[in-house]
């Protein structure tokens, strides 16, 4: 495909009924690169990669997905589309009623007619890339968050996918896990030749593997730039997003009449 | 105060016609897409064994006691009227008419349709729903469409094997224990029970509940808010729910069957 | 849980409850009895059928032959015409009687087929000429009565 860039969103708008999540979003992930999207917790970040997977359509602007529009799609064709696309659930989302062997090897015998042989061999495959080959014959509730992380991951690039989307994936996990979790989405996404988007509010992790960073607050992309740009930025959003502080641009309080008004001081 | 007790009234009754029409159209949806549960069967089977063989036991204990206690109590009525033999008769006739579909769709609705609602409740607070979506399978098509179908086959084998075990359940009490003629207990039986208006009927009704529990518990499951509360709102629900669906349509359908005689 | 195991517990569960059914079926209610592909039918008119329902068992020397088919008034004859399905294993001379019967006192109301001495037999839509009309026990007392108050006039 001529396209340089797999993923391109245009002016997006969406809402929920009244309330406005997205108000004028314009974003492009290049191909074989690692895109986070940051921003504070409810700032329609997972929004974004529910109107990706054309989950629900966009008010307004336009997704487009290796060149389709994908608010346009007819189910069958966001169906095809959707089999190149792979999505980490924030918490794993693996189909509790399944052994992680038969988990990874769900869309394989879903989509493919592949015979059982040639599954078992790619679904280690998989599980070894992710490192829990020997997790195979045991049950989601029997991992750890990180480890139900990792097998999502494999069941994420199961059958290849072109792009890889991330909700969350550090949310939740200890350092170690999260240390191996970055380094998978760089690796994966390296050597599988994948592009990959990852919504996140972890700076610091984030950072060490990202290719290019958004930041959304209020809706919109407040700032963007490479790693070291966001890094080095003096935008005071993305100055107190970086360094953790309590109270700045994204108020500590949630809007609230005046304190003194509210504890009836006034008299 | 009553301006806003009569606004809530009205919210009320429109959000309950919005779940119908949305219940209806799940319900199309779910026909729609059942090609996959025929396809590939084993999907079916693995959820019969999780609605119908798991709720054998219930079934079959219940079915045996409630044709005993039928047994005792037809008994004591039938010997005021000096005719004991038609025990046989009276306790065929009420389990296969009514008791064994109507009780037997009660316990399967506690039974396998609180299961049903909470296992894809949580599926979809889990968001093993929506990952299924993005995995570009139709999770009405792949997780619905086949425990529709497992309900609606188990129900009437359920149903009957209650009636057979409610039947033994009198033969026991009405004449290994307390002596009623054996020969005329089954004789009688035989020649008041007929296959087409009672067992045919039976095995009719025990369908129609079979399609309404599970349409009803699946309903509940897809459609429940997406954390705890709301999971087990929705479970609550279709007990009561279904179990009032069972009682009315039977008093409907048992209406439309019994009209044509007499 | 093992694939198999669980095939094999389903597979289980449904022949319990198809035999279920066919205990049903044929222990408990009365399938067999007559079926629509080996039975004939024959018509019989009564004045009076009483408490006669369609169903109702046709017994001839106490066993059961067939069941009434339909039960229908005539509006020129003003009588009701019944339709027998009685089973082709027994065959009846053509001037059979039906009559209509109680069984018991008080119990349900069958038809009792008499057999005559014809050589000619009953075929499939044949109608039964000599018939019994049910006894309606209210007539019967009124008759009674009727006879009694005639005894006493003459006096």
């Amino acid at each position: 495909m001529q396209h340089d860039n797999l993923v391109e969103i245009e002016d997006v708008a969406f809402g929920y009924g009244a309330r406005q999540v997205l108000k004028g979003i314009n974003l492009t992930a290049k191909r074989g690169q690692v895109i986070a999207i940051m921003g504070s917790s409810g700032c329609g970040k997972t929004t974004l990669l529910r109107l990706i997977g054309g989950q629900v359509k966009p008010g307004q602007g336009t997704v487009r997905v290796a060149g389709e529009s994908v608010g346009e799609l007819d189910p069958a064709s966001l169906y095809r589309l959707r089999r190149k696309m792979g999505m980490l659930f924030q918490f794993g989302a693996l189909f509790t009623d399944m052994s992680v062997f038969d988990n990874v090897a769900f869309q394989l015998r879903e989509h493919t007619d592949l015979p059982e042989d040639a599954i078992r061999d790619l679904v280690l495959m998989k599980l070894h890339a992710v490192g829990l080959r020997g997790a195979a014959q045991l049950m989601p509730a029997e991992l750890s968050g990180g480890m139900a992380r990792r097998v999502a991951l494999a069941r994420a690039i199961a059958l290849e996918p072109m792009l890889v989307m991330y909700d969350e994936p550090f949310a939740g996990l200890d350092p170690i896990s999260l240390g191996v979790t970055g380094n998978l989405i760089r690796r994966l996404t390296d050597t599988l030749g994948l592009t990959s988007l990852v919504v996140t509010h972890d700076v610091q992790e984030s950072l060490k593997i990202v290719d290019y960073v958004y930041f959304v607050s209020e809706g919109v992309i407040v700032a963007e730039g490479s790693a070291d740009d966001i890094r080095a930025s003096d935008l005071p959003f993305v100055h107190q997003f970086v360094h953790g502080e309590a109270d700045g641009p994204v108020p500590f309080h949630y809007p609230a009449p005046s304190y003194a008004v509210d504890l009836r001081l006034g008299g | 105060m009553l301006k806003r007790s009569i606004e809530n009234l009205g919210n009320r009754t429109i959000q309950g016609v919005w779940r119908i029409g949305f219940a209806a159209r799940f319900f199309l949806t779910m026909l729609l897409h059942s090609g996959t549960a025929f396809r590939r069967f084993g999907l079916t089977v693995r959820e019969m064994y999780f609605t119908g063989v798991l709720s054998l036991i219930i079934i079959l204990v219940s079915g045996l006691f409630v044709g005993m206690v039928l047994g005792l109590q037809g008994y004591e009525t039938l010997q005021t009227y000096g005719s004991e033999e038609a025990l046989g008769v009276l306790v065929a006739l009420s389990l296969v008419r009514e008791l064994g579909p109507v009780v037997a769709a009660l316990l399967f609705a506690s039974r396998a349709g609180s299961a049903i609602t909470a296992e894809i409740g949580l599926m979809k607070a889990t968001e093993q729903l929506s990952a299924m979506e993005m995995m570009a399978v139709d999770p009405i098509a792949r997780v619905v469409a086949p425990r529709f179908w497992a309900g609606v086959i188990s129900m009437p084998l359920l149903a009957a094997l209650f009636s057979a075990m409610g039947i033994f359940g009198g033969y026991l009490v009405g004449v290994q224990l307390i002596g009623v003629d054996e020969g005329s207990f089954w004789s009688q039986m035989q020649s008041a029970v007929d296959f087409e208006q009672d067992i045919l009927n039976g095995v009719i009704k025990s369908v129609v509940f079979g399609v309404a529990i599970t349409t009803i518990a699946l309903f509940e499951g897809y459609d429940a808010p997406p954390t705890a509360e709301g999971v087990s709102g929705a479970t609550t629900r279709t007990v009561v729910t279904s179990s009032l669906a069972v009682l009315a349509l039977d008093f409907v359908l048992t209406a439309f069957m019994f009209r044509g005689i007499n | 849980m093992n694939k198999t195991v669980l095939d094999l517990w389903v597979g289980l569960f449904v022949i319990a409850g198809i035999a279920a059914l066919l205990f049903l079926a044929l222990k408990v209610g009365s399938m067999s009895a007559v079926n629509t592909s080996d039975s004939y039918e024959v018509v019989a008119r009564f004045e009076n059928i009483g408490g006669l329902k369609p169903r109702a068992p046709v017994k001839s020397a106490g066993v059961v032959v067939g069941r009434v088919a339909d039960i229908r008034f005539d509006n020129e004859t003003y009588e009701a015409a019944v339709t027998l399905r009685l089973d082709k294993r027994y065959a009846f001379p053509k001037d059979t009687i039906a009559a209509i019967m109680t069984s018991g006192l008080l119990g349900e109301q069958y038809i009792g087929l008499e057999a005559g001495g014809d050589s000619a037999k009953l075929k499939d839509k044949d109608r039964i000429l000599i018939t019994q009309d049910a006894v309606v026990l209210e007539n019967l007392i009124g008759h009674f009565l009727y006879g009694k108050a005639q005894e006493g006039a003459p006096q």
